[in-house]
């Protein structure tokens, strides 16, 4: 039998409660508490909307937009995380002239909590980044990245947990090799480790010595090679690990219309989600959840 | 209900309440961002001065074309490939030299590297932006001849106008073999060392140059190719770019 439920939004949304939890939401039914995840990444300096005359994406993104849409869930819900997969630098001229300055202003006054950090934010090398970080009213997290070595040790921590009501989430940072990427000189003393041991590293820690309730993975590793199977992204990740509920990706620029769900190593299932590139898209995950530990293999539904 | 019951009651109330959460739930979806979201005053307020700032600075006019150029212009050699390569020759050199006491021989760039035309009117620091978007930054290679003959085979093979800076002269027969190939009018030495200026992106291979390596030696001037052609543009009135005879096919 199926670990969760997957049902289609457009089919009977009202199947919802999995069987296996009913017994407890009887025993308390008022306890459902509900967490929403926001995520964006490979905003590259994309401040301004599109122009009417853009080819491809007239009239879409736009940072001070984005801030409405965001103030308008977070007010809905104020349980609400925002998060950031990478690549926040270079695209604009905003880069060119202000070397991140801006992108880190506007994204504290968004009130983003946690970012990993892409490629792209090595472009004025790590001291262009290391200069950016006191704008920053943000955390970033990388655990595969080991800055011990360079201007950012102790800047990154390699996890970030943020407790909302009461729901205790976990958010760890996993980075691209940055060896035939990014230019020696601008990365310098960075380590790159591999991610995916590293993933399960992580998931152990905040999951079993944690004990957090949602384990997300902030990703910059690229969503699937598919002429490079082996490559490490993050399809390789959610399946080679255990205990990540869900997994926010960037890098390769991938529109998902909808999350993927992926098995991981255990059956489980594992959220996948990237919705492309210069903010023109905001991902947004539900998390509901029920107090008690699941009792039945059949507790989660999950809509996309 | 007696006392025990209740006693019984709270203590498994306890234990529910004091286990973790799980997750009964989930739903995702993607939210368009476009004209539908009214943009938040704030946010607004808060880039305009760095939108004036930028705007006001790409638009200072630095020069003027007489005509539109292309990277479609020619087969082998382009007046816009010419500008840019020569462009990096002239300004990197002085930085070269102040540095190594050397002279870079010539500069080679890629013709995908030129990443939008130059429009006849005033060219503008957006100018630079638009056919340089990228932040890739001058280097110079020190390369054996032997290596730089590799260079005229690629270029011979490539049959793209890659550019390259008037100090090399490449001349093909009409079945694209190498004819002549000169640098400061003088034949390829395969024993002297050449100072070739290129940018970072292609001296780590990209576009399949791979004669970079190995080299003699790697100087990082640390001077992005766009600057490179504002520092130049600022310095004429007018450009007058052509096309020349630096590298060309002979018919027959």
């Amino acid at each position: 039998m199926k670990r969760r439920h997957f049902i289609q939004k457009s089919t009977a949304a009202t199947v919802l409660a999995g069987v296996g939890g009913l017994s407890l939401q009887s025993f308390s039914p008022s306890k459902t508490k509900k967490i929403t995840i926001l995520h964006t990444n490979d905003v590259h300096s994309h401040i301004d909307p599109f122009g009417p005359e853009d080819g491809r994406n007239a009239n879409k993104g736009g940072v001070a937009r984005r801030a409405t849409l965001v103030e308008s869930i977070r007010k809905e819900n104020p349980n609400t995380l925002l998060l950031d997969a990478g690549d926040i630098f270079q695209g604009t001229p905003y880069f060119n002239y202000y070397g991140g300055e801006l992108e880190f202003k506007l994204m504290s006054m968004l009130k983003y909590d946690v970012a990993t950090i892409g490629n792209h934010d090595f472009d004025n090398g790590i001291d262009g980044l290391y200069a950016q970080i006191p704008h920053a009213d943000f955390e970033f997290v990388s655990a595969n990245y080991d800055f011990t070595n360079t201007v950012m040790d102790t800047h990154v921590k390699p996890y970030k947990i943020i407790i909302k009501d009461g729901i205790k989430i976990g958010i760890f940072g996993l980075g691209i090799q940055l060896d035939g990427l990014v230019n020696k000189e601008m990365y310098k003393e960075t380590v790159y480790h591999n991610p995916i041991e590293i993933a399960q590293d992580m998931s152990r820690i905040l999951k079993e010595e944690q004990s957090c309730d949602l384990v997300i993975c902030l990703s910059h590793l690229g969503y699937n090679y598919k002429n490079n199977p082996n490559k490490v992204s993050d399809i390789t990740v959610a399946r080679a690990t255990k205990d990540i509920d869900l997994i926010i990706g960037g890098h390769t620029h991938t529109f998902l219309p909808k999350p993927t769900i992926e098995k991981n190593s255990v059956g489980k299932n594992v959220l996948v989600n990237q919705v492309g590139c210069f903010g023109l898209y905001l991902g947004k995950i539900d998390f509901y959840f029920q107090p008690g530990k699941e009792v039945s293999s059949d507790g989660t539904s999950i809509i996309v | 209900m007696t006392i025990k019951h209740i006693l019984k009651l709270c203590v498994l109330l306890l234990i529910f309440s004091c286990a973790s959460s799980h997750i009964s739930k989930i739903e995702g979806k993607r939210i368009d961002i476009d004209n539908s979201l009214k943009p938040q005053q704030e946010i607004e307020n808060f880039i305009a001065p760095y939108r004036a700032h930028i705007n006001k600075n790409m638009d200072s006019i630095i020069s003027y074309a007489p005509q539109t150029y292309t990277k479609s212009d020619g087969s082998y050699n382009t007046a816009i490939g010419n500008l840019m390569a020569d462009a990096v020759f002239s300004e990197s050199n002085p930085v070269f030299h102040q540095r190594t006491q050397q002279n870079i021989d010539f500069a080679i760039l890629n013709h995908g590297g030129i990443r939008s035309i130059i429009s006849k009117g005033n060219i503008t620091i957006r100018t630079a932006f638009e056919v340089m978007p990228f932040e890739n930054s001058v280097v110079v290679v020190a390369l054996k001849g032997t290596q730089i003959q590799d260079m005229m085979t690629y270029l011979s093979k490539a049959k793209r106008a890659h550019p390259v800076s008037h100090q090399l002269q490449l001349i093909l027969d009409k079945n694209s073999n190498i004819k002549t190939a000169t640098v400061h009018g003088k034949p390829i030495d395969d024993n002297k060392i050449y100072y070739v200026a290129t940018n970072d992106y292609l001296y780590s291979g990209g576009d399949g140059m791979t004669f970079f390596h190995p080299n003699e030696g790697l100087y990082v001037l640390n001077y992005k190719i766009r600057d490179v052609l504002i520092d130049n543009f600022k310095k004429k009135d007018t450009l007058n770019p052509i096309r020349d005879r630096r590298f060309i096919k002979l018919e027959d």
